[in-house]
């Protein structure tokens, strides 16, 4: 256990907003909903509380209303703390335009509040991946190899479509990265970066006054890229259960995921639990007719119709005669009565009047935006 | 310092709620879980932050432990203040010695200090063991209106049951001018709610008059309001027309969550203007597998429901096997209900579980003899073991 070091975490909240743009519209990629409940920060920062991380820093560039009134003081998160916590940090105005074009840019613009947390050892994290990790051996890993950089990864099998989203690493059998690959025209068996990383303090305001000094912003192409050679560069494989959104497609996917108990027991345990922003909402309710099978379903719902292979967020109501299959339907909407919806993500508070047909496909599933009434 | 506030809520939460022994052993009562994801005690915390009192003290005394942790800094009720907030207030040692509360006017003489802080006009007393809501600053403004000493908030019962209340009697102008405690032959059909809103400095000298008469039970109902009346203080009736019951006994605990599911009855748990809030779990939503049948019910967080579901409030993190029956039931958090189990009619406690093939209640129709018909209760942390039975109206709190 690292309790012995003090960590400080940063994540990047607005990091890859582009590849899930319908959903990133009016909200960062830390504020799009998840599996239900939850918004994508909730997984590195309940990660990061879950493995001793007591302050936290949430980079955003834009679009950031809905994040930080997702956070608040981040009390949910048990982070509302007089020393250390959870601090928003906005981008500031004195560094170039205020909005940087990569991590290393957003990391200089906030070094002022990373200069006076007394950490040994930061976390970056984006939040693009959902899933339930042990960070503290990431650290403990990181301590144990010197490593000066050490990179979260995961073997998976990828297709050229999301290949050409990721950062794919060549580690030896030392467990060193020696090739980094960005956005590779490539498919199959690969190494894929988590986009978590760990530095010690010292060595991340090295690079972080030094890019700033050459006018360098990205981390992957400059640093790990460019770099791997010069600085010792460790992967740490992630082998438990994760999923990477970098498209609509993925996010449906691995929220679907979710419908199959052994990916739920992975991602929520109860000694590592998930927290999100409570809303007090009442117990699901069940009426006269209700017919579920094989989903998701948040407190607060109330379904009179028949749902099947859904994700219901919270608030969400199926009136009667509805039915709604294969699909994704965020907090508070409301299907109408003998609708018929399938394969289609509905945004929040999308209202579908009665009597709708509405049917995506499996690979392109039908996306209606914040607010819509249909 | 401490500043005034205009009325200051008492909670009375120290009552054993021995008709609930099953589910009290462990508990106090306001602390038992109710509707899925609440205590009954979410419901007059809730009012209260609901109705503009943000300064609630809670009188605990029976096995408060749950209670007090459940209650924590009162953050989940938005009860964390700087000035007020809620309070737990367990019985004290002073340099006179240590007391119990020996009664509910005593709990509150005891804590004459704690209100005295706040200086208030009014107090609001209340109790642990009610599922209602209600506008306590509506019930104020009639105070003020009708210029009361105390106000008492009372519901239209039937002649039949009436006999089970205090009962209230009133002239044209809703004064009080006599009340009766469990009448055999009720006078009136206004049943007292156990919610009085009385001006504090009339309140606060009828307790300690109250305490220095040895022969008083220091209670509100035998002493208190008896004494006020007496004296001709100006006593007022407040009618109440909502959803509201005692749930003090293990027959009206389940009416009460049955009542959840029934669309007509008026106690409606997604009113936006007025949120029940709660400690709320921290955990998914709730899975409901492909082969599990589900209606007419209510199921909190973290539920794995793969069996089949029939007029059942379910609490959170409750897994329901496949070829499990609930039907007409309460499950208590945390609690599992194993494959091919039958759970009718039942009250099954919080972590407990329900073993494969036992059955645990029955339908009425099942039984000849209706008087041995009733609901059956399983305790806490019990483990019903494989093929066992619990019969209708039996209480179990040990495994078996």
């Amino acid at each position: 256990m690292s309790a012995k070091h003090k960590i400080l975490g940063l994540i990047f909240a607005n990091m890859h907003d582009e590849t899930v743009f319908d959903l990133t519209k009016q909200r960062t990629m830390g504020s799009v909903l998840f599996g239900g409940r939850y918004r994508l920060i909730d997984f590195p920062l309940s990660n990061m509380v879950n493995s001793g991380v007591a302050e936290v820093g949430v980079i955003t560039r834009s679009n950031y209303q809905s994040l930080l009134d997702h956070l608040g003081s981040g009390r949910e998160w048990d982070l509302a703390r007089k020393n250390g916590g959870l601090h928003l940090l906005p981008p500031f105005s004195h560094v170039a335009s205020g909005m940087y074009r990569g991590r290393l840019e957003a990391l200089y613009g906030v070094w002022d509040f990373i200069k006076t947390s007394d950490a040994d050892y930061v976390i970056l994290s984006d939040c693009d991946v959902v899933a339930n990790m042990d960070l503290s051996d990431v650290i403990d890993r990181h301590i144990e190899t010197m490593a000066d950089i050490t990179v979260v990864y995961a073997k998976d099998v990828l297709s050229l479509e999301q290949t050409q989203k990721s950062t794919i690493l060549g580690v030896n059998d030392d467990g060193r990265v020696v090739d980094v690959l960005i956005n590779p025209q490539m498919s199959g068996a690969c190494n894929l970066s988590l986009n978590i990383f760990v530095l010690s303090k010292e060595f991340l305001k090295n690079i972080v006054l030094e890019a700033a000094s050459r006018s360098m912003y990205s981390f992957e192409k400059e640093i790990l890229q460019a770099r791997s050679h010069e600085y010792k560069i460790m992967g740490y494989r992630h082998e438990g259960y994760f999923s990477k959104i970098d498209s609509m497609n993925s996010y449906y996917k691995a929220n679907m995921e979710l419908l199959n108990t052994d990916n739920r027991a992975k991602l929520f345990k109860s000694e590592t639990p998930i927290y999100t922003k409570v809303r007090d909402n009442a117990p699901a309710k069940f009426g006269i007719g209700a017919s579920v099978k094989n989903s998701l379903i948040a407190d607060g719902c109330i379904i009179e119709g028949k749902v099947e292979n859904c994700i219901l967020f919270r608030g969400v109501k199926v009136e009667k005669g509805a039915e709604v299959k294969n699909s994704i339907i965020m907090q508070e909407g409301v299907i109408g009565q003998k609708c018929d919806i399938s394969y289609v993500i509905t945004d929040k508070k999308v209202e579908i009047a009665s009597h709708r047909m509405l049917t995506g496909s499996q690979n392109y599933p039908l996306y209606i935006g914040k607010g819509a009434i249909i | 310092m401490y500043i005034k506030k205009e009325c200051v809520a008492m909670l009375l939460a120290g009552g054993q709620g021995s008709r609930l022994y099953a589910l009290t052993q462990d508990m106090a009562k306001p602390a038992v879980p109710f509707g899925g994801k609440y205590r009954i005690i979410d419901f007059p915390l809730s009012n209260c932050i609901n109705s503009g009192i943000d300064t609630v003290g809670v009188l605990t005394q029976y096995q408060p432990l749950v209670l007090h942790d459940y209650i924590g800094n009162g953050q989940p009720w938005d009860l964390d203040k700087l000035h007020g907030g809620v309070h737990s207030l367990p019985p004290f040692q002073t340099a006179l010695g240590a007391q119990w509360y020996k009664g509910t006017a005593n709990a509150i003489y005891q804590n004459i200090s704690f209100v005295d802080r706040y200086n208030p006009e009014y107090v609001v007393i209340l109790s642990g063991d009610h599922i209602y809501k209600m506008d306590y600053n509506d019930m104020l403004e009639y105070h003020k209106k009708k210029n009361a000493d105390a106000t008492i908030a009372v519901l239209e019962v039937s002649m039949e049951e009436a006999s089970r209340f205090g009962i209230m009697i009133t002239d044209e102008d809703d004064n009080i001018i006599d009340f009766e405690e469990k009448p055999k032959h009720p006078r009136s059909t206004l049943a007292s709610m156990g919610i009085y809103i009385f001006t504090w400095k009339k309140l606060r000298q009828y307790l300690i008059d109250n305490e220095n008469d040895e022969s008083a039970s220091k209670d509100f109902g035998k002493n208190i309001i008896p004494d006020m009346k007496a004296n001709g203080e100006k006593m007022v009736a407040y009618h109440f027309d909502g959803y509201w019951m005692d749930v003090g006994t293990l027959d009206s605990l389940w009416e009460a969550n049955m009542d959840l599911l029934n669309p007509n009855i008026p106690i409606d748990l997604y009113d936006p203007e007025w949120k029940m809030y709660s400690r709320n779990p921290i955990m998914p939503p709730q899975y409901i597998g492909s082969e599990a049948v589900v209606e007419n019910s209510m199921i909190a967080e973290g539920c794995e429901i793969e069996g089949k579901v029939d007029f059942s409030v379910i609490s959170a993190g409750v897994k329901i096997e496949k070829g499990a029956t609930v039907t007409d039931s309460i499950i208590m958090p945390g609690s599992v209900i194993k494959a091919g189990a039958v759970v009718e009619y039942a009250i099954i406690g919080e972590n407990t579980v329900v073993e494969a093939n036992a059955q645990v209640g029955a339908r009425p129709e099942s039984v000849e003899n209706r008087d041995e018909w009733g609901i059956a209760v399983v305790g806490h942390n019990v483990n019903v073991s494989e093929n066992a039975k619990v019969l209708p109206k039996q209480i179990i709190s040990e495994n078996i």
